[in-house]
């Protein structure tokens, strides 16, 4: 291989890996206040469709950005509603949300199908992009793609150095003593749920203006699934959420990587290498259930119910 | 001001009342965005949800989509009872149908009774087989099986988009990713003459029949409850959990792979890569919607597959996107898990009083019964959940 194939394939797995990223990002701090959202793909799907008719209407791609991450909000008060409020069945309604958004998005994007619009373009950083290696993958990117390392850092920062970290993670661990302590039980979640929609939003719109800039029923592909596996590979750890989403966008960019080396296997198997991946990656990690449970936030998935 | 307070007891009532409400109020949500698009929402309602049932022809119609839905919905039921979150229904279908079309191919034109039961078996074996890998990796490597039945799904998806473009395509196709059309002996009898109903409907109705039977009457049927209800409580009674878990998964994917299998021997007639129109998914919300029940899924499933005659009709008649299905679909389980929420709580007018600083059921009581400061309503309370 040479030089500007591996810059080539780097700079793509990070294109690639930003929506996992994103969506990961905002389910581990969904998850870190004991909310399990399965309701990804489908608000993902929902801020694709939205990001993509308000940038191709309005003819500003920002805005698109910003519909994309409010549609995504509304999808997880929805959510939230049900799931904290009304104490359901967190995986139910996480899959209702899905088959919600998926449906809705497809109906709504009906009268898009097939219209494209110009996306964001790469932006280059003076010198930082000259780099070997890096240089392109990290300093020749579109602008979410910095968003995204900023949001990156943001929410390091704010899970470790932070009070409202420990907050949070007080409220996923244990939300009775939490409460005994005077935190706003509820109210964290509702702001847990609604970052993870607000990131879960702007990664669908980031496929439909940066990634592929158009709108097509069920593009997402699964990457709200694969993010979900995403934050249990990385032990709800986002320095590990990070490395994770790249190493992803390295798997479902490999089809073209061994295309351009003259490997010529049918599409549709190499197609099914990120799917693999994740199912490998979670036997590797599951395999010890100890080691994950010693990691899940211990209220994880189980509704808060107040007493009265 | 308005407050949600938990039941003493789960109404009764709200269990069966709240499928009804959920469906009325997808009604009205249905009128409303009918008006929104600028047409007559009786026209609108009239043409989704009565049109197509206004002939006989209809009729076999919305059976003969039910009964893929209703045999997966049957596999997922004892799943779900056993808190088993199969999601891979989907998969198992399209696998269903791939080893179906498989056994169905290498017939080509011979005659035969016994090809016929073949097929059928071939899809069975398919969609339990791909149900057993997620079935070894929940009880042997711990993962997670929402995650790893999704996956599955995609995967299957490629594995079949990859088959109908290659080994299994026709070459005569025109260049079209499809199979040459299945042998006569390969094909599902018709049940009434003149319309497409085959007789799947009758191995649906039959799966939900055993499903009732087997958490009515059968050990196992008992074991997978309690399994669902507190895993802990199988673990002491010293249930097999692994085992049922394989019961369960092994269930479904054969059920599901029938179905997949069904439809490429009925209504399609060969294999195409648009084998299902999300028939995996649909059958989550049939479940959910008919309560875990032998009745409840049959009747479900008839309103599923009229949703999806309804979305053609729409599509024909008023000229809106098909994919109102979906959007009705996901608004349907939306409501009825909103719904559902009422089964365990009500709505009570009651003016603000300060919170108490210990909140959680069990641990306020303890709290409080330390000092002593139990009302009689909070003990009958206590007393009634634990019973």
């Amino acid at each position: 291989m040479d030089m500007t194939l591996i810059e080539n394939v780097l700079a793509a797995a990070v294109v690639a890996g930003t929506p996992l990223l994103l969506v990961a990002l905002g389910e581990l701090i969904c998850e870190r206040s004991g909310v399990l959202n399965l309701g990804q793909e489908g608000m993902m799907l929902m801020g694709a469709v939205a990001g993509f008719i308000v940038a191709y209407v309005s003819g500003h791609l920002w805005l698109g950005v910003l519909a994309g991450m409010a549609t995504g909000v509304v999808m997880s008060m929805l959510f939230a509603l049900l799931a904290v409020t009304l104490a359901a069945n967190q995986y139910a309604v996480g899959l209702a949300l899905t088959i919600f958004g998926t449906g809705l998005s497809a109906f709504v994007g009906a009268g898009y199908v097939g219209q494209t619009l110009d996306g964001f373009g790469k932006l280059r950083i003076p010198l930082l992009s000259d780099l070997p290696i890096i240089g392109p993958a990290l300093f020749h990117q579109d602008a979410l793609v910095y968003l995204s390392l900023l949001l990156f850092a943001g929410v390091y920062g704010f899970l470790r150095h932070t009070r409202g970290g420990v907050v949070l993670r007080a409220v996923g661990e244990s939300p009775e003593s939490a409460n005994a302590n005077g935190l706003p039980v509820m109210l964290v979640r509702y702001l847990a749920v609604g970052f993870g929609g607000a990131m879960t939003g702007l990664a669908g719109s980031y496929l439909s203006l940066a990634y592929t800039p158009m709108w097509s029923e069920g593009m997402t592909a699964g990457r709200g699934w694969i993010a979900l596996a995403l934050v249990v590979f990385a032990t709800w750890r986002p320095e590990r959420v990070l490395l994770g989403a790249y190493l992803f966008g390295t798997a479902s960019i490999l089809h073209l990587v061994l295309q351009g080396m003259g490997w010529n296997s049918p599409t549709e198997l190499l197609a099914m290498l990120p799917y693999v991946a994740t199912i490998v990656m979670l036997v590797l990690l599951s395999r010890n259930p100890m080691r994950t449970r010693m990691h899940t936030p211990l209220s994880l998935g189980q509704p808060y119910r107040p007493s009265r | 001001m308005l407050s949600l307070e938990r039941r003493a007891v789960d109404s009764r009532l709200m269990t069966y009342a709240s499928p009804f409400l959920a469906l009325l109020l997808t009604l009205v949500t249905a009128a409303v965005i009918f008006a929104f698009l600028g047409r007559d929402p009786v026209a609108g309602l009239r043409n989704f949800f009565i049109a197509p049932l206004m002939s006989a022809q209809g009729w076999a119609e919305l059976c003969l989509k039910a009964s893929p839905l209703l045999l997966i919905a049957a596999g997922l039921t004892v799943c779900f009872r056993a808190r088993i979150w199969n999601i891979g229904a989907e998969g198992h279908f399209l696998v269903g149908a791939l080893g179906a079309s498989a056994v169905a191919l290498s017939f080509g034109d011979q005659e035969g009774f016994w090809i016929l039961p073949l097929v059928l078996l071939a899809g069975i074996v398919s969609g339990a087989l791909w149900a057993m890998i997620a079935a070894v990796l929940k009880t042997h490597f711990h993962s997670n099986e929402i995650l790893t039945t999704i996956m599955l799904n995609y995967i299957a998806l490629n594995l079949l988009l990859f088959m109908v473009n290659g080994p299994l395509k026709d070459p005569q196709g025109f260049g079209f990713p499809q199979s040459v059309m299945f042998g006569d002996s390969a094909l599902l009898p018709i049940l009434i003459s003149g319309t497409r109903l085959n007789i799947s409907i009758l191995f649906a109705v039959a799966a939900a029949v055993v499903v009732g039977v087997l958490f009515a009457r059968t050990f196992i049927g008992f074991q997978l409850k309690v399994l669902g209800q507190d895993p802990r409580a199988a673990a002491f009674a010293g249930y097999p959990a692994r085992g049922l878990i394989w019961f369960a998964l092994i269930f479904a994917g054969g059920l599901a792979g029938l179905a997949g299998a069904a439809e490429v021997s009925g209504p399609i007639g060969q294999l195409i890569p648009q084998v299902s129109p999300g028939y995996g998914y649909t059958a989550i919300i049939v479940v959910f919607l008919g309560r875990m029940r032998a009745i409840g899924i049959v009747l479900a499933s008839l309103l599923l597959a009229l949703t999806f005659l309804g979305g053609e009709t729409m599509q024909i008649s008023m000229n809106l996107p098909k994919a109102m299905t979906g959007l009705f679909q996901g608004l349907l389980l939306f409501y009825l898990l909103a719904c559902d929420a009422f089964i365990h709580y009500r709505l009570r007018w009651r003016p603000r009083q300060p919170v108490p600083a210990v909140a959680s059921s069990t641990s306020a009581s303890t709290a409080q019964a330390s000092t002593g400061q139990v009302s009689t309503g909070q003990v009958s309370t206590l007393v009634r959940e634990e019973a």
